[in-house]
């Protein structure tokens, strides 16, 4: 036991020493946060627009008006065909063009039906489906509204949408609890592979494993300090997601941080098994951010989970992120308890025990 | 096995891949003794000093140090020795105290004698005024000692110190040796390598390892004596390149070495090695000034043993 605390005593009196590293670990979600909550923004809005009116009547300017009030839009100007359409989308000056056809008012008024184009730029796939999903539902209401003031009588079906737990849709509250996960990941992993390795660089890992220290005192000592950063972290993405974004946490935070445990945990197991397998501190940062890689694209973080082929949801489940993104959000954003987080829970718990029991059989009191 | 052997190695040898570093290893050390291992670079030495601390597992071979078989049981091995490795092994981010406590404390010094034994060892090792300079900042003697202090903070019963005074100038290596004997005069065995022949003098016995192999045990003197090496000194006024020549064509001279103006000739064989010298400079029509026979030292048997050795 004092010789746990002696390793853990000496770790963070190193620490403390190595100023350029603590600030990292500080400016790092802070950084983090604030490009992804204010930089990425998945909310697309003003996309440039174009628009060729062929009809110019008071019904095609009433639709444009209506296109351009959803704030999505922004009408950059009009065009006169599709060769202009075309030279506005390659230099990128539109991204969506609306053609109303010639006898646009006409049709209407002779209760006959109408077709509006709306040309997309593909290249980015959320644009299109962002765009899409604006119009149509737009060119639906006027429809019915049109359809009613014809018929004098209320539409048969009416979809009502309620949206729970993240109302305003905005990025930011779905992205900062996911990101505490990330950076975790990130730092845990990156920084025990690292503080081993570098013993090993500096010629002290003899020394110690020539002393009477156990190996599990040994991974534990070197770890501890580790998990009170990564929970200096994670109250500091929670504070400043809370104060800067208006990021709500309605669950119990006490759940959160028992729970963050065990992921914590996993990843600092993870890093002692990297630092078996890395020679230098270089190569125990190449593995992190190879580790990292999958991390962000399979976890949920970037893509929904639900979207991606059944293999990679496969390979996603064996990620700790992949769970704990589920727990913090579940908690955080939606209120969730312990009983409803318990698959989470197992999930993690059985990848906790595979990778220390990684690491116990690598991790040898050995040289050579 | 007598309660008074410290160290019995038996053919030790470790291979890393192809690379054969240590081909065939035996020792015995003998409580309260300081054994000196000696051997060019490469030798093995630090290889076998790992085997024998239970840090590196023998490919072939075993040992039992401080009773205990480094194979079975190395953690027991482990708690009663010191080591201090070739490279400076400490905590450069670290004071000169914060090194001594977390030694202290993980090779589980009692909390009740740590600050005593702390204090004795830094006063003894004169480092009591620098305990807050950080280690990165003591000069190459200080922090020899420092490891030195920390390595016996537990108070071993047996010692390895890896080329301790490597680099270190001859005031701080008197020095270091004066703590050494002082530490082996309190009951501890100490095992040391060194390339420097007068610390190989200063030791009680000697193991020559050349190539994984021990070439010869015992003390300077019995290991000089086995060479049957006598030496001339020639001072030789002009051409003593031509002389050195001459005189390397004899079968009986072992090797000759210019020391200033002296020519250190080693000679086997038993012949007065003056005569002979006198003999062949004359022959040549070279003056000699002066010409006296010299005491061997270790260093001539070691560069004798080595070169005949490399030869063969
Ligand atoms: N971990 C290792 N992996 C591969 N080769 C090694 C390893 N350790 C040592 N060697 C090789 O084994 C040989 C013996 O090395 P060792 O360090 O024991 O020599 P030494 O006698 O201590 O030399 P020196 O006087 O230079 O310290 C060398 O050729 C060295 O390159
Ligand atoms: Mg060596």
């Amino acid at each position: 036991m004092n010789r746990f605390l002696a390793i853990a005593l000496k770790e963070l009196r190193q620490l403390r020493r190595d100023r350029l590293t603590l600030a990292m670990m500080a400016m790092l979600p802070v950084v983090q946060l604030l490009l992804f909550g204010y930089a990425i923004n998945s909310d697309v809005r003003h996309v440039p627009t174009v628009v060729w009116d062929q009809d110019h009547s008071a019904a095609s300017r009433e639709i444009v008006q209506t296109l351009e009030a959803t704030g999505f839009y922004d009408i950059e100007g009009r065009v006169f065909g599709y060769p202009e359409i075309e030279r506005g989308m390659r230099s990128g000056r539109a991204r969506v063009a609306l053609v109303v056809p010639p006898g646009y008012e006409a049709s209407l008024a002779a209760q006959r039906p109408s077709t509006l184009q709306l040309v997309v730029d593909g290249t980015d796939p959320q644009i299109v489906a962002s765009a899409l999903n604006t119009v149509s539902s737009l060119v639906a209401l006027r429809s019915a509204a049109i359809a009613d003031a014809r018929l004098g009588s209320a539409p048969p079906i009416r979809l009502e949408p309620t949206i729970w737990y993240n109302p305003d849709q905005r990025t930011a509250v779905f992205i900062v609890p996911g990101l505490i996960g990330v950076i975790l990941t990130m730092t845990m992993v990156m920084l025990t592979a690292m503080a081993i390795v570098r013993e090993r660089e500096r010629g002290t890992l003899e020394a110690l494993i020539v002393s009477p220290v156990r190996s599990i005192e040994l991974m534990l000592g070197k770890i501890l300090p580790y998990v009170a950063i990564g929970y200096v972290q994670v109250t500091l993405i929670l504070g400043v997601g809370r104060v800067v974004f208006d990021v709500p946490f309605v669950g119990s935070v006490g759940l959160l941080y028992l729970l963050t445990f065990l992921f914590i945990a996993a990843n600092l197991a993870l890093g002692l098994v990297f630092s078996t397998l890395a020679r230098t501190q270089q190569q125990a940062m190449q593995m992190s951010f190879f580790f990292l890689l999958p991390n962000i694209l399979l976890s949920g973080f970037a893509f929904p989970f639900e979207g991606m082929p059944e293999a990679a949801q496969w390979l996603a489940q064996a990620l700790p992120l992949t769970h704990f993104l589920r727990i913090v959000r579940g908690v955080a954003l939606k209120g969730s308890t312990l009983s409803d987080l318990m698959p989470e829970l197992y999930w993690l718990g059985g990848i906790l025990c595979v990778f220390v029991g990684l690491a116990s059989l690598r991790f040898r009191k050995k040289l050579g | 096995m007598s309660a008074e052997v410290v160290i019995e190695a038996q053919h030790l040898a470790r291979h890393f891949g192809d690379l054969v570093a240590v081909r065939d290893v035996s020792l015995s050390v003998r409580r309260g003794e300081i054994f000196g291992v000696l051997g060019p670079n490469g030798a093995g030495k630090s290889t076998t000093i790992r085997m024998l601390c239970g840090i590196l597992d023998p490919t072939s071979g075993g040992a039992r140090v401080v009773g205990f078989d480094v194979r079975q049981q190395p953690e027991e091995v482990k708690r009663r020795i010191g080591y201090v490795t070739q490279r400076f092994s400490l905590y450069e981010d670290l004071t000169v105290r914060e090194n001594m406590e977390f030694f202290a404390g993980i090779y589980g010094v009692p909390r009740r004698e740590r600050r005593a034994r702390i204090e004795g060892r830094l006063e003894r090792a004169g480092l009591m005024p620098r305990q807050k300079q950080l280690a990165a900042n003591l000069s190459g003697g200080w922090q020899r000692r420092l490891a030195l202090a920390c390595s016996t903070i537990h108070e071993p019963p047996l010692l390895f110190l890896d080329e301790p005074t490597a680099g270190v100038d001859p005031v701080s290596r008197r020095e270091f040796w004066d703590q050494i004997h002082r530490i082996s005069s309190e009951g501890t065995t100490v095992l040391v390598t060194t390339h420097y022949m007068d610390e190989a003098e200063r030791c009680h016995r000697l193991a020559f390892i050349f190539k994984g192999e021990v070439l010869d045990v015992g003390s300077p003197s019995e290991i000089v004596a086995r060479r049957a090496l006598r030496i001339a000194e020639l001072h030789v006024p002009a051409e003593s390149r031509r002389a050195a020549e001459l005189l390397r064509e004899r079968s009986e001279v072992d090797e000759v070495a210019p020391f200033g103006a002296v020519l250190r000739v080693a000679t086997l064989g038993g012949g007065d090695p003056v005569a002979l010298c006198r003999e062949v400079l004359a022959g040549a029509g070279i003056a000699l000034e002066r010409a006296e026979e010299a005491r061997p030292t270790v260093e001539d048997a070691f560069v004798s043993m080595v070169r005949s050795e490399g030869a063969s």
